[in-house]
């Protein structure tokens, strides 16, 4: 009887401990965390419960906070009828042709990379240096390039015998595919370090056993190579389409969405009617869209990272 | 003997055709490089005059340097802005990033999934109120301002948890024994071990800074605020065609970056590498 009260009471005041250095706990845990937790309610949870309010709005910002009204889907119904927002989604689903294309070269390189090279280091940092360097000076540099009369491109186009090269970036049918292959060029290098990573984690001996039955490179590319890096390639769509939703600084250095609104994307027209038009109220439902594609394309990846990754 | 000659050949030729396509990658860089050194009635000469003949690069750069728009001043905000940023993202991320991982407390679990979450929003869905906000609290075309948008993220949180997560709780426990509070234990012992993952959050966190356009564009207005990306923008559009003195500034805008890269080339090939495989 005793010894069980003794046990009983040791066993309580073991608890009282736990549960202090349980609350201890609690409140270290809550110091870690809260710089961290704060900046996002202010920078990120804040600001897009905001916007999704401020979408039912009408409200240009220069009037001050009192000419605000609160007019319900009007913003809404009047962007299905916006030409420049019809037009944007369609440049931004034509847009994500890059990714794709992005990801056949980097496959493509990496797999001559990951078999034997001469300076493999060198080809890393050279197919990479795109993808570091600003976005701004590269598009300048393009623009150069790009010159319609004098550049470099057209005229090497011109010297090998095609005589009206098209005017790239300032011909309303060429400049969308302009900015594509600029796209497409730098993003290159990032999609080519994982899929060497990937194609590194491939077990050598089913190569070799490939080898031993006589299997042609093809076979192994459609047998091997494709299916086990697959996790890769779908990382790689994933994020390469959630990145096409977000160019921004290659149109406005190189295009301001023009010209005849040809380069005009989701988030150029986020940023024109926001700080060119101030129109606060509009641009938020644009906000509200732009938030829900990239919201869908997440949920897609997380129901289909388990689903359609074959191992 | 004859079987790996066979495959020394092959390697030659794959080496040759991955050379061919890197020029591709390289060409423009090069051209940005050599124009930058002419005078600017050879800007256009057909055919490319890569190694220059008639030389003018000290006074290009010197007029990028020191002239109407002198890069010096605008160099000079973004090292500071990007240091800054650098430094706060990485202490904030790190303790967050401890704290979801090494402390044991109930909410950190679902704390952990919200702030996860925010990952989904894109950045430009925020950027209206963000501005409303900016301006509320008179932080709106300062450093400040800049410097807080960019210290907060998820990525280099989430990046570094994977990291603290691989460090043994075992470890953790007997410092505790040894009477160590979480906050030696962060400092002296769980840190340490993941350097290396802090040194390459870090280089990718300074390098997405220096590169920034969009948010220098809409959170600054005063020119002696701007930061190189948005200088090299301004400039642009005053100097219209003096395609010498662009390129020379174009130059000036990535050389800083590219050093940091070749510096810090196996931390960062190895992050993103790392981060893609993981996903």
């Amino acid at each position: 009887m005793n010894k069980s009260l003794a046990t009983e009471s040791s066993r309580w005041l073991k608890q009282q401990q736990k549960s202090r250095i349980q609350k201890s706990e609690n409140f270290i845990g809550f110091l870690f965390i809260s710089p961290m937790l704060l900046g996002v309610s202010v920078i990120v949870l804040f600001p897009i419960v905001a916007t999704f309010i401020l979408s039912f709005a009408d409200w240009k910002f220069v009037t001050g906070i009192e000419q605000l009204k609160w007019i319900g889907f009007d913003n809404f119904i009047a962007l299905s009828s916006d030409i420049t927002f019809i037009k944007s989604i369609i440049n931004n689903a034509i847009f994500i042709l890059t990714v794709p294309m992005t990801m056949m070269i980097a496959l493509f390189l990496a797999i001559i990379i990951d078999r034997n090279v001469y300076l493999k280091s060198y080809f890393k940092v050279a197919f990479f240096m795109p993808y570091i360097s600003s976005v701004v000076a590269i598009a300048v540099v393009w623009q150069v390039l790009f010159h319609p009369s004098q550049g470099p491109i057209n005229q090497v186009l011109m010297t090998i015998g095609i005589e009206s090269p098209p005017t790239w970036i300032s011909d309303p049918s060429f400049a969308l595919i302009s900015l594509m292959i600029i796209h497409t060029w730098i993003s290159i290098g990032f999609s080519l370090i994982v899929y060497i990573a990937g194609l590194q984690s491939i077990p050598k001996e089913l190569y070799e056993a490939a080898d031993i039955d006589g299997a042609n490179s093809w076979y192994k590319f459609r047998n091997i190579t494709f299916p086990l890096v697959s996790p890769t390639s779908f990382f790689l769509l994933i994020t390469g389409i959630i990145a096409s939703f977000k160019v921004f600084d290659l149109i406005a250095v190189l295009t301001e969405g023009g010209p005849l609104n040809s380069t005009t994307m989701l988030v150029w027209h986020l940023y024109e009617r926001a700080f060119i038009n101030l129109d606060i109220g509009y641009a938020s439902a644009i906000a509200v869209v732009l938030f829900l594609f990239v919201f869908t394309i997440t949920i897609v990846q997380w129901i289909g990272q388990k689903k359609w990754v074959n191992y | 003997m004859r079987k790996h000659r066979r495959m020394n050949i092959k390697k030659i030729i794959s080496t040759m055709i991955l050379f061919f396509c890197s020029i591709a990658f390289l060409l423009p860089f090069i051209w940005m490089l050599s124009t930058s050194l002419k005078i600017e009635t050879d800007v256009f000469k057909y055919p490319i005059e890569w190694i220059p003949t008639r030389w003018n690069a000290i006074s290009n750069y010197q007029e990028v340097w020191f002239g109407e728009y002198p890069f010096y001043l605008y160099y000079w905000n973004s090292i500071k802005v990007a240091v800054l940023t650098t430094t706060v993202s990485v202490i904030v991320s790190s303790l967050a990033a401890y704290g979801f991982s090494k402390v044991k407390f109930p909410a950190g679990a679902w704390l952990f999934i919200i702030v996860l979450a925010t990952y989904m929003v894109p950045p430009q869905a925020s950027l209206v109120p963000q501005f409303i906000l900016f301006r509320y609290l008179g932080i709106f075309d300062t450093h400040f301002g800049l410097i807080l948008l960019g210290s907060f993220s998820v990525l280099g949180t989430f990046m570094l948890r994977q990291f603290f997560l691989g460090i043994h709780d075992d470890f953790i426990d007997a410092a505790k024994i040894d009477g160590a509070g979480h906050w030696r234990i962060f400092w002296r012992i769980a840190l340490p071990i993941v350097r290396p993952a802090v040194a390459t959050y870090a280089i990718l966190r300074f390098i997405w800074t220096w590169n920034d356009y969009q948010n220098p564009l809409i959170f600054l207005r005063t020119d002696a605020l701007y930061t190189i990306q948005l200088a090299m923008q301004k400039f642009t559009t005053i100097n219209g065609s003096f395609y010498t003195l662009i390129m020379a500034a174009a130059v000036s805008a990535i050389l800083p970056l590219l050093i940091v890269f070749i510096l810090g080339q196996k931390h960062v090939i190895d992050g993103i590498a790392l981060g893609g495989v993981k996903g």
